[in-house]
């Protein structure tokens, strides 16, 4: 395996325990989640302990230890959302993507996942594709969404 | 901002609301379009409240008159353009406000009254040009030259401000206990890390007028004597990210912070910690354990964060909009400020009305103006037409209040008075299509999912209250369950240590209170009024009104539907899942369910 360098993660954020969440904010921005032997080289490199990392990484929901599909798509779970229907969009995804929540596509393109609340109420339902919103969403915006990012 | 110098000036709306509606394609097919146009210009705003209207378009012309036009999208740039250049008529299905139609009013703007959000939707939040042009600063500047911090303490305490995070404490309080700790070093904090599902007015607020939040915190630094700050802002808001990033850099540049802020003693820095998604990191104590790279698991109060907070310095925490309101009174004076609102609840108060609303958006009104205002008068009414049920106050720590309340005024008093709590703001609407023990059970299963674990009675009490919910929705209820909900509600809130937990019930409390009938309704007839409790309730085709169209047999996930093309369809209960999808794609209404 080719040698891990997380010296930018500590030389940026640095070696205490009150860096632990931008660091590990950084190292998924790069790989986009947490793969468990960068985590142990920065506590090897730091003086952050490893329970005290593997502890923030599952504290929060942010964090993943599994790799996500290229096009993370968050659905939104949010109390608008919810009333509006959002369940059956989360059946379209689910469906046309074949995978359940928390799932990643076999050939890597899309993960799937729910979060609280994206703030984008009065468009409910809504979906956050990588960094984009899309409201109003139906089985057939769901399809044209899915579209627009490859899915075939 | 009302200088166009000669130009035609056309402003796009990019608040998140916006792009997601379409803006940013709407901006970009302008600015291609626009290119060869010498008398235009382009440019951008954030959020003016009006989410229902989005994407939102604003022109103004060198004469002095106004456009505002609603729901325009990319495709519809062709057909306006050209008017809109030669000052023509466009379409009026696209026009919210024409200055020279003085008598076309946006009812969505009546009753309200904007200080918080005088900016939003008016100045370009990517640049502080506007934003000093509008009298920014100015407050700051006020301070540091001609106020002691006693002078902005009292100020604070006279204008009534009580904190707009939810919990309604005086701001110029909590101020003055922050000051009264002597310490070297001590830290004001700004509260963005906007947890309830259904709020969305911090958001918009830091992506509309990041600086107005900035200005309020240096202030409130100066107030207590902090010379460093954090603005903890939750990690799904890139955008206000984003520009509270560049409204920082800005502020430095021109000395507004950073060292001898213009040329005083006082000094302040500012970072950005982004939040990991974590509910509970908006109770002030986890938000501390967060910042400091911990788990954000609450702690003990006392010591209250003004005496020892972060890394046992003395904290003072405030929410995004209780800062927004400080230019404000600093710049107007707190008997201007206190001569709105009612006895104990000063000023305005910001609400992101969403849900089953006709126009969900966000919207600022004076405090103790009744509910049914913001409802129906300014919000339409309900988007489906159907009946009003409830509105939810205060997302999973607040409450649904019915009908016959909607009389109640907003503030603090008479909305906890209901059982609800004001909360940070957030307002959802429910119509008769909503089901109240789902609304419960859909609330319990997130602060079940949030509960940090640190108490026994939030971690496992939770967790029984959901239970119990879930045994009365899928029509396994008894009556005796309806007892075991109260009496257990009542001990998840005296035994838990923080708001979370203390506070989880009252979405139960408060449908059992005002919707007993349904709970009933669910235990005792096996029935689900609203048709949303998948359990008792099944799907089927109304033979009449198929057409055979073949869109449910397409979309069915488990492959339940039969039937050809141009033939009556029909659903294998055997197989069915009750997702609703058929419902969904339906164009015929031939889908019944109940």
């Amino acid at each position: 395996m080719a040698q891990i360098n997380v010296e930018k993660y500590i030389a940026g954020y640095g070696r205490t325990k009150e860096s632990a969440i931008p660091i590990l904010q950084a190292i998924q921005t790069d790989y986009g989640y947490l793969p468990m032997d960068v985590l142990g080289k920065v506590c090897e490199e730091s003086e952050i302990t490893k329970s005290h990392l593997y502890g923030v990484a599952t504290f929060y929901s942010q964090f993943k230890l599994t790799p996500k599909g290229k096009n993370a798509i968050k659905i939104c779970k949010g109390t608008a959302c919810h009333v509006k229907g959002a369940d059956v969009s989360i059946v379209a995804f689910k469906d046309q993507l074949g995978i359940n929540i928390d799932q990643t596509t076999e050939n890597g393109e899309f993960s799937l996942e729910t979060v609280a609340c994206l703030g984008c109420c009065s468009l409910a339902p809504v979906v956050m594709v990588n960094e984009d919103v899309y409201g109003g969403l139906s089985s057939s915006k769901v399809r044209s969404t899915l579209k627009k990012y490859g899915k075939e | 901002m009302g200088k166009n110098n000669g130009h035609i000036r056309f402003v796009v709306g990019l608040g998140s609301c916006g792009i997601a509606a379409g803006a940013k394609d709407l901006y970009e097919e302008l600015a291609a379009k626009m290119k060869s146009h010498p008398a235009a210009t382009l440019t951008h705003t954030s959020c003016n409240g009006m989410c229902f209207k989005e994407p939102i378009l604003e022109v103004f012309y060198p004469d002095g008159n106004h456009l505002m036009l609603g729901n325009i999208h990319k495709k519809d740039v062709d057909k306006v353009l050209e008017p809109l250049l030669t000052q023509k008529p466009v379409d009026e299905k696209f026009v919210i406000e024409n200055s020279l139609q003085p008598d076309k009013v946006e009812s969505f703007r009546l009753k309200q009254h904007k200080i918080v959000l005088e900016n939003c939707g008016v100045i370009d939040p990517d640049d502080i040009a506007p934003y000093l042009e509008k009298g920014g600063y100015t407050a700051l500047k006020k301070v540091l030259t001609s106020m002691t911090f006693e002078q902005v303490i009292e100020e604070m305490k006279a204008s009534g401000l009580r904190g707009r995070g939810g919990a309604g404490f005086p701001t110029g309080m909590k101020w003055q206990f922050a000051r009264n700790t002597q310490s070297e070093k001590k830290y004001m904090i700004c509260n963005a890390d906007e947890g309830d599902p259904g709020a969305f007015m911090d958001r918009a607020v830091l992506e509309s007028d990041p600086h107005r939040v900035i200005e309020g915190l240096i202030i409130g630094g100066y107030a207590i004597g902090a010379h460093y700050g954090y603005i903890y802002v939750r990690a799904e808001y890139p955008l206000a990210i984003k520009r509270l990033k560049i409204a920082i850099t800005q502020a430095t540049e021109r000395n507004l912070l950073g060292d001898n802020i213009l040329k005083s003693d006082f000094s302040f820095h500012l970072k950005i910690k982004e939040g990991a998604g974590a509910f509970v990191c908006g109770e002030e104590t986890a938000l501390i354990a967060s910042i400091e790279g911990e788990r954000g698991n609450p702690r003990l109060r006392p010591p209250f964060p003004a005496v020892s907070g972060l890394w046992k310095h003395p904290t003072n925490i405030n929410n995004v909009e209780t800062l927004a309101s400080v230019p404000w009174i600093i710049n107007n004076g707190s008997a201007a400020y206190a001569s709105y609102g009612t006895a104990k609840s000063k000023g305005t108060k910001v609400f992101s009305v969403a849900g089953k609303i006709a126009k969900g958006g966000l919207v600022e009104v004076d405090m103790g103006i009744p509910l049914r205002d913001i409802i129906y008068t300014i919000g339409g009414g309900t988007s489906s037409g159907k009946p009003f049920k409830a509105v939810q106050l205060g997302g999973p720590s607040g409450g649904c209040i019915p009908e016959r309340l909607l009389d109640t005024p907003v503030d603090y008093e008479s909305i906890a008075a209901t059982g609800a709590i004001m909360g940070s703001g957030g307002m959802v609407v429910m119509d008769a299509d909503t089901c109240i023990v789902d609304v419960a059970k859909f609330f319990l299963t997130f602060t079940q999912k949030e509960s940090c674990g640190k108490c026994t009675f939030c971690r496992v009490g939770t967790t029984r209250l959901l239970e119990i919910l879930e045994r009365i929705a899928a029509g396994k209820g008894v009556m005796e369950d309806l007892d075991k909900l109260a009496d257990l509600s009542v001990k998840v809130k005296d035994l838990s240590l923080c708001g979370l937990g203390k506070t989880a019930p009252n979405p139960i409390i408060t449908t059992i209170k005002y919707f007993r009938d349904e709970y009933e309704e669910h235990i005792k007839d096996k029935k689900c009024r609203a048709a949303v409790c998948k359990d008792l309730i099944d799907f089927a085709v109304v033979e009449k009104e198929c057409t055979g169209c073949h869109a449910c047999f397409k979309n069915c996930p488990v492959k339940a539907i039969s039937g050809t093309a141009k033939a009556v369809h029909h659903i294998d209960q055997k197989i069915c899942i009750k997702c609703g999808m058929c419902y969904e794609v339906c164009k015929f209404n031939a889908i019944f369910k109940g």
